[in-house]
């Protein structure tokens, strides 16, 4: 720059080769500068370590931006900025505010980067596509993880990419709003900076019409790629170093050299024999193929449809391979299925006959009802179908795919313990290619170089968008494509072993394990998985085929002869349209996707129940989660009634239906209508709970149940209550069966964060009060200072005696009634031979929003289901190996007891995302559960609503004991 | 096999026979204290080994061992320990560890059990571990803490305390670099002995703290350059462990910053004032709240001493700890007293306690997904900036994955608004 004016400017990507880049600009810069000394200064995070090794001046990127807008735009109120990782916002009215997204976020050019990769469309392609946008659908925003598992059912299920491509840019709007904005309005004329905001006109209009900003305040300026850069050059003209431009690549090809060399792992090879043995070993696990054109007889079809990936596979009668595919879904899989089918009837002609067709994976359902396929199996037995046909005796089996991991335990013939990756370490296989690409690689060429790396790159294991910037780090030391390819796969390993497995040694594993997936393809990640383990492996060469191989397998173990498959001349006259609506069955709303088929034919997705299906959902099996939540309703319905009737003289006190409140509404709202109160209980959650109170959750990294709780908050003041009441408990309920009756940190003491982040409570009073719910006379003392204070010479301390007295009563007959009904559902099942699902978790896990609607599905897949609460009772106090302090979790200890001493009953333990107590309980559920044999399963929970993956669980779950039961019956 | 009577859980007792054979491993929570207290039990006879590795392995063993979701001290705890055990410098047999433990509702009560659990997983079952907390949660017939060595073990954390206040405000102004550890080396070594002799009573104490303080008063610096003052609030580990929060107060002494580090002496205040007021709240822990207002008052006045010798003796030149009543005060309006689990209010009043003193730049450190922290932390951060506007406060978290590059990026953010601001 010289003075405003800019002399030069470029934008490129470096592709992790910054100081290559770096140099390649200067040079081309050089002759504009005529060799004179010139004000430098760097910026940016891979420039951070460039500036210290060369002793360049560094500015921080966003302190940059600000001295750039306000030296050109001083009359900005506020700026967004978008770059490769980082989001951040500089507010400018009354004192510079700059803001950074914390470690846990998502929504920036590398997520988008990754989302257009996922729609198998160019980023170019994905703004042209969200153009077209009809509707929006929501997108957990909060992480690029999450985000990914929201999309890719969307995709499965057939929805338009137009929307799924604007609703993404949506899901970056509301991660920048919510995440930095935390509260504070963004008004006033806004500067939008950096290159996703500069490149993606859908984004633009997202944040335009999200913030309800005008032309004239939505600014984009033309140097909106070159803020950071121009701020670098205001800022270095304040510092008063320069350098010639020869000065300044000479100190940073001096600088290349000086790697420090930090955190660096062994090669993955040792010796050029160990890379051949390694492959030679390999080679050996193939399965038998034949060519198509030489085959006749008839022959059996295996459907995988993946999250990512679809794969075909079609054997003849002896098992030998005759068609095979494996592609990226391209987000739209019926399209893809229905040409290779058409291939397939092409090469069979008249020779080959399909005997019976099978579908597995993601898209198991929408398949199937497309075409017509005989059998749906669950992916797990699949692939285990098809491990044990390369290893009979295999015990151990990891699958590795684009999105999802999942391991399998075998013992005796049937599976043992399955364990699937959680929402947030997909760092899967669709990572490393997203990584490969962003790199500007493909896939099997950036795996080539990882495996002959000298030095592979420590990356973490714990997430994807941590290790995003764990690359950037690497990148900053120095290290090349080579290394950040090799650690790369060792990042993989490690969070397959250590996070999925949870193995502390190889042993665990047993002595036969077989590897599959289509992220086993590459070589780096076998080698990191052998290393890792220090055993070798079995790895099929059909490593990405074989859910599909396994499905073929099963239909041909079934014994299906006749296909129903559609036939080669109804596939050619088939279509296939989606469009989306609202479930009008009850007040959840699921959003719904609709697909008809060209004969006529309906298949409907993103339901929770079967009512969006047309189907009435049996009120009569027992569901305690409903059951609860029935309590709850009724209860409000009463309160609303009796505001309505006879309208207090003292006010109306609202519950916040969250938290807590879950499990002591009835003791709460007896004690204020005794005490002469109207009480207003808070609806249950929706979506839209969520996002009304989005805005002021100053900690993105809190529980789901937390911080719904602001939109419950935001919900009783539109309402118009008069007081809000939500104490903090730092004790619980003592049930004399645990060490200590502690609350966990945040549903004791949310109230003390919502007093200093929800504005809006200032229209109210915010009655939270420090409580001891475990003596009566010392509550009755507490509750009175606390509401004399607020409604004064309102109740006496007589009132309040009598009052606690009755609210115990409610509680205790309300705790008594979901105990009967428990054993009540218990018998029911007994006497209809039914199966028990516990589904354990906290109280406030039966909130529509937050449980999913996993009990309807658990009900709907033909179970009893029990809450932990209601079944606790039964069993007594457990000896467990760590510190049983909370209320919430000796009863999850307890319920567990019940199932384990019960071979009718199982136990689906709910865990809420940033659940910090449940690293600890969970190992202890497990235990208990697996000490008598029983298959432990945990779904993990937050914002995001993937009931595939709910769904693969819960039926793996079954499939798993139906295959117990049924060696059983063999052995008796 | 020995049994707690609070938990019934079986634990590896520390017998006395131990007491000759076996070495005790201490985690490196705060350098300089902890190896004061290490110095002060091996006078009454203990085999002490203050843990001081570091690098990536020391993570990465952890995260073998513990679940991944526990709170990264826990991962880095266990995974020094692990590490240690398994570098074939000790004889399994021949060795036990100790961990400090505060009670309480935060998950951090339970880093105990995870030890152990750890220690089953890595066939290490024999090794014992010893609790060492306040509330006498379990007995070790070989490590039993009698008055004197209490009080010796408070003078270390005085002694630390002072030491870890001397070094922050020399370090960034001395003219030869490295003058201030090295003397914080010698001090740690003198005052051990020291504790050791019969004669080394309260006003002995007081006397140290006045040598401590010219002698780093002597140390050549420069403070002509007003340095920015930056404050380190936060989960006590990643706080004050370098290894759990990447070397930060080197690091901001690197930016040509000046750390300033609340002490110890704050936390031990909290746990023991909780007490009181488990009383006042709840009606709850009647019987020993005498007990803990004796100890409340000894310690505050104990504060009370240091606080006024830092002043006389140097002048203005050094800025001495906040006296705990005021930072009670400072927190009032803020946030409840009651809210007691991992830092609690302390977090909050630790901030404000900095601004009072015109430090308005502060780091809040926690680990990834700390619970009490967002409440403390996080959540307190817009009344905290609401009514103190000119403060400056970033949230860092630590975590076994998250990168220096990041956490430094945003460091580095604070510091350039804070020099704007100074300008």
């Amino acid at each position: 720059m010289q003075g405003d004016e800019i002399i030069y400017k470029k934008y490129s990507r470096h592709m992790s080769e910054v100081r290559k880049k770096t140099l390649e600009l200067i040079s081309e810069a050089a002759p504009l500068m005529g060799g004179e000394p010139v004000n430098v200064s760097m910026s940016g995070s891979a420039g951070l370590g460039i500036a210290e090794s060369t002793g360049i001046p560094f500015v921080q990127e966003v302190f940059a931006t600000g001295e750039v807008v306000k030296r050109l735009e001083p009359d900005t109120t506020a700026v967004i900025e978008l770059g490769g990782e980082d989001a951040k916002i500089i507010f400018f009215a009354g004192g510079v505010d700059e803001r950074m997204n914390g470690s846990c976020a998502g929504g920036t050019g590398a997520f988008i980067d990754q989302m257009a990769t996922l729609l198998d469309v160019t980023a170019d392609e994905m703004d042209e596509l969200s153009l077209g946008a009809t509707r929006i659908y929501p997108i957990a925003s909060r992480c690029g993880v999450f985000a990914k598992t929201d999309i890719q059912p969307l995709l499965n299920q057939g929805a338009r990419k137009e929307d799924v491509a604007a609703s993404i840019y949506q899901a970056v709007v509301n991660q920048t709003i919510a995440g930095l904005a935390q509260g504070r309005r963004i008004t006033g004329k806004v500067l939008f900076l950096g290159g996703p905001l500069y490149y993606n006109k859908g984004l633009r209009i997202r944040f335009k019409e999200t913030l309800g900003l005008s032309d004239e305040e939505a600014i984009f300026p033309d140097y909106a790629l070159y803020a950071v850069a121009m701020g670098a050059a205001v800022y270095g003209s304040r510092t008063g170093f320069s350098a010639t431009p020869d000065e300044i690549s000479e100190k940073i090809r001096d600088s290349i050299n000086s790697y420090t060399g930090r955190d660096r792992l062994p090669p993955l090879f040792s010796s050029k024999e160990e890379y051949d043995e390694f492959c030679i070993r390999h080679a050996g696990a193939d399965v038998a193929s034949i060519d198509i054109a030489d085959y006749t007889g008839n022959a059996w079809l295996g459907i995988d449809c993946g999250s990512t990936t679809t794969k075909l596979a079609l054997l003849t009668e002896n098992r030998e391979l005759i068609y095979t595919y494996y592609s990226s879904n391209r987000g739209n899989p019926v399209e893809l299925i229905r040409e290779r089918l058409g291939e397939i009837y092409e090469l069979c002609g008249d020779r080959i006959k399909i005997c019976g067709s099978a579908v597995t994976g993601y898209g198991e359902e929408l398949i199937k009802n497309a075409f017509s396929i005989d059998v749906g199996v669950v992916e797990t037995i699949a692939h285990y179908t098809a491990a044990s046909r390369f290893c009979p005796d295999v015990d151990f089996i990891l699958d590795i795919g684009g999105q999802d991991i999942k391991c399998f335990k075998i013992k005796n013939g049937a599976i043992d313990s399955i364990m699937l990756n959680e929402a947030c370490s997909s760092g899967c296989g669709s990572f490393i290619e997203t990584f490969a690409r962003s790199m500007g690689y493909d896939i099997a060429d950036f795996a080539e170089r990882g495996l002959h790396a000298k030095a592979p790159v420590n990356l973490g294991s714990r997430c994807t968008v941590f290790m995003n910037s764990s690359v950037k780090q690497s990148q900053k030391d120095g290290a090349t494509v080579e290394d950040i390819s090799a650690g790369l796969s060792v990042s993989v390993v490690k969070n397959a072993i250590y996070k999925v497995i949870r193995a502390g040694s190889a042993d665990e594993l047993g002595e036969h394990v077989v590897v599959q997936g289509g992220t086993f393809y590459n070589d780096a990640v076998l080698r990191a998985f052998e290393r890792e383990l220090g055993k070798n492996v079995i790895r099929p060469a059909i490593a990405g085929l074989m859910g599909a191989y396994g499905a073929a397998l099963y239909c041909m173990d079934m014994g299906v002869r006749e296909s129903s498959i559609i036939s080669k001349e109804a596939l050619a006259s088939f279509t296939h349209k989606s469009k989306s609506a609202v479930c009008g069955g009850c007040a959840n709303h699921c959003r719904l996707t609709v697909n008809t088929f060209g004969d006529g034919k309906r298949f409907i997705s993103g339901n929770q129940c079967q009512r969006g299906l047309g189907i009435e959902v049996s009120e009569e099996i027992p569901n305690l989660h409903a059951k609860k939540r029935d309590m709850f309703e009724a209860m409000r319905k009463e309160d609303d009634e009796m505001a309505k009737i006879s309208p207090s003289k003292k006010g109306t006190v609202g519950l916040p239906l969250a938290l807590g409140m879950y499990e002591l509404l009835p003791l709460w709202n007896e004690l204020f209508r005794n005490l002469g109160f109207d009480v207003k209980i808070s609806n249950f959650s929706t979506r839209r709970t969520y996002e009304k109170g989005q805005f002021s959750i100053p900690s993105d990294t809190a529980c789901y149940p937390a911080k719904i709780m602001h939109g419950h908050i935001e919900e009783l003041i539109e309402d118009g209550v008069d007081a809000i009441f939500y104490p903090c408990l730092t004790y619980n309920v003592d049930e004399h069966k645990s060490d200590n009756h502690y609350n966990c940190p945040v549903v004791a003491y949310y109230s003390e964060l919502l007093a200093g982040n929800v504005d809006d409570l200032a229209k109210v009073k915010f009655l939270y009060p420090f409580l001891n719910i475990n003596d009566k006379t010392e509550l009755a003392r507490e509750l009175y200072t606390a509401i004399d204070g607020a409604f004064p010479h309102s109740v006496t301390k007589a009132d309040m005696k009598r009052a606690v007295a009755a609210a115990y009563g409610a509680y205790e007959a309300h705790m008594d009634e979901v105990r009967r009904s428990g054993e009540r559902a218990i018998e029911y099942a007994h006497a209809h031979n039914m199966p028990i699902m516990i589904l354990a978790g906290r109280p406030y896990h039966i909130d529509p929003e937050i449980g999913h609607g996993i009990d309807k599905l658990a009900v709907s897949l033909g179970f009893v289901v029990l809450s932990e609460d209601s079944v606790y009772h039964l069993a007594e106090r457990v000896p467990v190996r760590i510190l049983n302090q909370w209320t919430y979790h000796a009863r999850l200890y307890r319920a567990a007891k019940y199932a384990s001493l019960h071979d009718d009953t199982q136990l689906v333990q709910l865990v809420s995302f940033g659940c910090g107590v449940d690293a600890i309980t969970t190992d202890e559920v497990r235990s208990i559960l697996e000490g008598s044999g029983k298959l432990y399963t945990q779904i993990k929970i937050d914002e995001i609503t993937n009931q595939g993956a709910v769904k693969i669980r819960l039926r793996s779950l079954i499939g798993a004991l139906e295959r117990k039961q049924a060696d059983k019956a063999a052995n008796a | 096999m020995a049994t707690s009577k609070k938990t019934d859980k079986t634990y590896v007792p520390f017998t006395k026979e131990m007491i000759s054979t076996h070495t005790i491993l201490i985690p490196n929570m705060l350098p300089m204290h902890f190896k004061l207290i290490a110095r002060v039990l091996e006078k009454v006879g203990y085999h002490v080994d203050v843990l001081e590795t570091s690098g990536p392995e020391i993570a990465e063993t952890g995260l073998k061992y513990v679940h991944n979701d526990t709170c990264y001290p826990a991962i880095l705890v266990i995974g020094q320990f692990l590490d240690a055990l398994g570098s074939g410098k000790y004889d399994p047999d021949r060795v036990a560890l100790i961990q400090f433990q505060t009670g309480g509702g935060c998950r951090a009560s339970n880093y105990i059990y995870l030890l152990r659990k750890a220690l089953e997983k890595a066939g290490l079952p024999q090794v014992p571990v010893i609790s060492m907390s306040l509330s006498g949660i379990e007995r070790h017939p070989g490590f039993r803490i009698s008055v004197p060595l209490m009080i010796k073990l408070l003078y270390a954390v005085f002694y630390g305390d002072l030491l870890l206040t001397l070094v922050n405000q020399t370090k960034p102004y001395e003219k030869n670099k490295g003058d201030a550890e090295a003397l914080a080396d010698e001090w740690t070594a003198r005052l051990a002995d020291e504790m050791d002799t019969g004669g080394h009573n309260y006003k002995a104490v007081k006397a140290n703290y006045r040598k401590m303080i010219h002698s780093f008063l002597e140390i050549p610096t420069d403070r002509s350059v007003k340095k920015t003052k930056v404050g380190i609030v936060g989960e006590i580990y990643v706080k004050y462990s370098p290894l759990g929060n990447n070397g930060l107060a080197d690091f901001l002494v690197e930016e040509g910053a000046e750390p300033v580090m609340p002490g110890l002496l704050d936390f031990c205040l909290y746990c023991v004032y909780n007490n009181i007021l488990d009383y006042k709240l709840y009606r709850m822990n009647g019987k020993v709240r005498a007990l803990y207002k004796i100890a409340y008052k000894y310690l505050v006045a104990r504060e009370r001493d240091m606080i006024d010798i830092m002043n006389e003796e140097s002048d203005g030149v050094l800025m001495p700890p906040t006296l705990f009543t005021h930072t009670i005060d400072l927190v009032q309006g803020y946030i409840g007293m009651g809210v007691k689990m991992g830092e609690g209010w302390l977090l909050t009043a630790e901030m404000l306690e900095l601004a009072d003193k015109g430090v308005n730049n502060i780091v809040c450190t926690q680990p990834f997904g700390c619970l009490p922290n967002h409440i403390c932390g996080k959540g307190m951060m817009k009344p905290i900036k609401a009514k103190n506007p000119d403060i400056n406060i970033v949230a860092i978290d630590y975590d076994a994955g998250a990168t220096r590059v990041n956490q430094e990026n945003r460091i580095k953010l604070m510091l350039a608004n804070a020099k704007e601001q100074s300008t």
